[in-house]
């Protein structure tokens, strides 16, 4: 009967893996911070992430489920958080005149979205719709890779490759299509910490930054899971135990 | 009852007008249960037990979830990030819903080999399947709440099965719609059965135990139990042993829970649903695939529909299907072989369904399903005609092999090994 239980995990193994399907592409493999048991979030990664994002990104994508509150598990401090919320505007109302009026963004806001509605989004964007990056980690087969490998793929078309109008060539794209122009090329931008800010770089920490806004509790989920695992083997080792001592007197009587 | 049988006179006094006192301590303290029962029994309570979970972070979950297509994505978001440990709650719900399944499944197998759905166990078993049913239908359900991509898509493809029934199909499919296509009325009333179906299947548990202590626990040798020779009482010793077997369950949950919490998820659904955007493939869980690549192997619409309820329905009649007078696989060498060939059927049913339904794989799902139905309408009636058992011994505590001897008496010396 040992058989059985091995196949049924077999199965719930080879369940998801199959169902993630859609692999015409092989994805770079890095090595992330926050990946197995004791993963943890690089701070000074997702700060630079941050960055890129805002600097890159965030003319298209909007990051719906962030607010700036969150950007402590960043390391900033509220003063910082409440400087970089004070460079957005966000529209609030109405007012005691009954109209709606913009201010400046605080803590509690999210992040202001770049388009109005995704009509705007599309308009601007040739009919394609840039997608919500909050949970793109989260939202694609093996997120952080896929994330990456798309970042750093842009290349030459093979020779015999029609490229449509509006459309460019991504090695780590499912068909190579992909409707988002090459967004990195290297020296982008200038990092607040110094750090080297290569096509690979930049897209590392964009990476680390989006790993945690697709997932904010990833670390505090993984610290308590080591915990509540220690104390799980070692209840089952003590209840193993009782359960032969209470036994004792029946397999004895065995014999 | 006798008074007696309790010291404290609260207790007593009680249990003089209500004797919960005295029904608990038959049926959960001094209860017999056979003395050989292995680790396969422990599947019943890990089973009660993750249903417990899920009603309890279902019901937690519930205080902060919206079921509105507007807000229902952005609740589900709320509790990951929002609420107070609501990405534990949730990420137990989401992977205690694939651990239910499993440990159902493992309880329906071990009751397929062991033969624990023979007389006088039928509607036990039955009962058992009709909480599968109750099951399947909840957590299809509850996966189209959180409004992602697979929820949307799935409950359209399932619930666009009754429109195969002739005539009354597509009025039936608009009923359960509430409107012209999978919408916001859809999903209100999907939360309100998803939360009202666990009751249901309290219920039905609840019946499914008074039928199992009616006459105990079957067990690996799939014989009665002939007295208290053969027994032990359920507590201390199955207490403990359930215990130690949650233990272990709850440490993979854990595991699951804390550390791969998206592994038997796909990652579509953390995109919103979008009416206007099919998926590439549309797969349900896991625990459906089974069922979906027999759907898929019927090339006529309203025969796989009635192909996939009847790969449950048929385990209604099981009893009457396979005739055999011996329950445990143990001894019955035809039957056990043909009880592998099934698991492995089941399994490769199991990842047919999560493939396309094309080509190899369409091929592979249709000799599969055949032979599931096979396996249940032709080699078990069979094999209760053509099968020699192997010799059954003559109580759980003298598995003395071969016909005559003396029966196990009380005096019966204990010289078992199980």
């Amino acid at each position: 009967m040992k058989k059985l239980f091995l196949c049924l995990a077999a199965l719930m193994m080879a369940g998801p893996a199959l169902a993630a399907g859609g692999g015409d592409v092989v994805l770079k493999q890095k090595d992330w911070s926050f990946s197995g048991p004791f993963g943890s979030f690089d701070q000074a990664a997702m700060q630079r992430g941050l960055q890129a994002y805002v600097e890159v990104c965030s003319g298209c994508h909007s990051l719906d489920y962030v607010s700036f509150r969150n950007l402590a598990d960043l390391g900033y401090n509220e003063a910082e958080i409440k400087a970089i919320a004070a460079q957005y505007e966000v529209e609030d109302g109405p007012n005691d005149d009954g109209d709606m009026f913009m201010r400046a963004a605080l803590p509690a806001d999210r992040f202001p979205a770049p388009y109005a509605n995704q009509n705007a989004a599309r308009a601007a964007n040739n009919g394609a719709y840039p997608p919500d990056l909050s949970l793109i980690a989260k939202a694609r087969a093996n997120g952080p890779d896929y994330l990456y490998s798309l970042l750093t793929s842009y290349e030459e078309a093979p020779g015999d490759t029609e490229i449509p109008e509006g459309m460019y060539y991504n090695a780590a794209y499912s068909g190579h299509m992909i409707a988002m122009p090459q967004p990195l090329y290297g020296d982008d931008l200038t990092y607040a910490d110094g750090a080297e800010s290569s096509v690979e770089a930049i897209s590392a920490d964009l990476v680390a930054f989006l790993a945690w806004t697709a997932e904010p509790a990833l670390e505090k989920r993984k610290r308590t899971g080591v915990a509540v695992v220690a104390f799980l083997l070692i209840l089952s080792v003590m209840s193993f135990g009782a359960m032969r001592f209470i036994w004792a007197d029946v397999k004895k009587s065995k014999v | 009852m006798s008074a007696s049988k309790f010291s404290n006179p609260v207790v007593r006094w009680i249990d003089h007008r209500l004797p919960i006192f005295s029904f608990l301590e038959h049926e959960a303290n001094e209860y017999p249960t056979p003395k050989n029962l292995n680790y396969f029994w422990n599947f019943g309570s890990l089973a009660g037990i993750s249903l417990v979970i899920m009603i309890v972070t279902g019901i937690t979950l519930a205080m902060s979830y919206t079921a509105h297509v507007d807000y229902a994505f952005e609740s589900v978001e709320r509790i990951m990030r929002d609420v107070n440990h609501g990405w534990l709650l949730r990420y137990i719900h989401m992977n205690g819903a694939s651990f239910f399944f499993i440990v159902v499944f493992v309880h329906i197998f071990r009751g397929l080999y062991y033969g624990s759905y023979k007389a006088p166990r039928e509607l036990l078993w039955m009962l058992g399947v009709v909480i599968l049913l109750l099951m399947m239908a909840t957590a299809f359900m509850g996966y189209v709440l959180p409004w992602g991509q697979m929820s949307f898509w799935g409950a359209t493809v399932i619930t666009n099965l009754f429109s195969a029934i002739p005539f009354v199909g597509e009025s039936i499919v608009t009923w359960l719609w509430g409107g012209f296509s999978v919408d916001n009325p859809t999903l209100n009333r999907f939360f309100a059965l998803h939360y009202l179906m666990p009751f249901l299947i309290v219920g039905v548990v609840i019946l499914h135990l008074v039928a199992l202590h009616r006459f105990g626990s079957n067990n690996p040798l799939g014989i009665d139990t002939r007295g208290p020779q053969d027994t032990l009482p359920f507590h201390p010793y199955y207490t403990i042993k359930d215990f130690f077997g949650l233990s272990v369950f709850l440490t993979f949950l854990a595991a699951a829970v804390f550390f791969f919490p998206n592994f038997l998820g796909h990652p579509d659904n953390y995109i919103p649903a979008n009416p206007m955007q099919t998926p590439a493939h549309i797969v349900p869980e896991w625990y459906f695939l089974p069922f979906y690549a027999i759907l898929r192997a019927v090339p006529d619409k309203l025969g796989g529909v009635l192909a996939m309820f009847g790969a449950i329905a048929i385990l209604f009649v099981l009893p009457w299907l396979d005739r055999s007078p011996v329950r445990s696989a143990r001894f019955r060498p035809m039957f056990k072989i043909f009880f592998w060939i099934l698991v492995i059927d089941c399994i490769v049913l199991g990842y047919v369904g999560a493939k396309p339904a094309e080509g190899m794989y369409l091929l592979v799902g249709r000799v599969a399903t055949v032979w599931y139905f096979i396996h249940f309408l032709a080699i078990l009636p069979l094999l209760s005609v053509i099968e020699t058992p192997r010799p059954l011994p003559q109580s759980i505590s003298t598995p003395v092999f071969g016909g005559g001897g003396g029966l196990a008496g009380a005096a019966a010396a204990p010289k078992e090994k199980v």
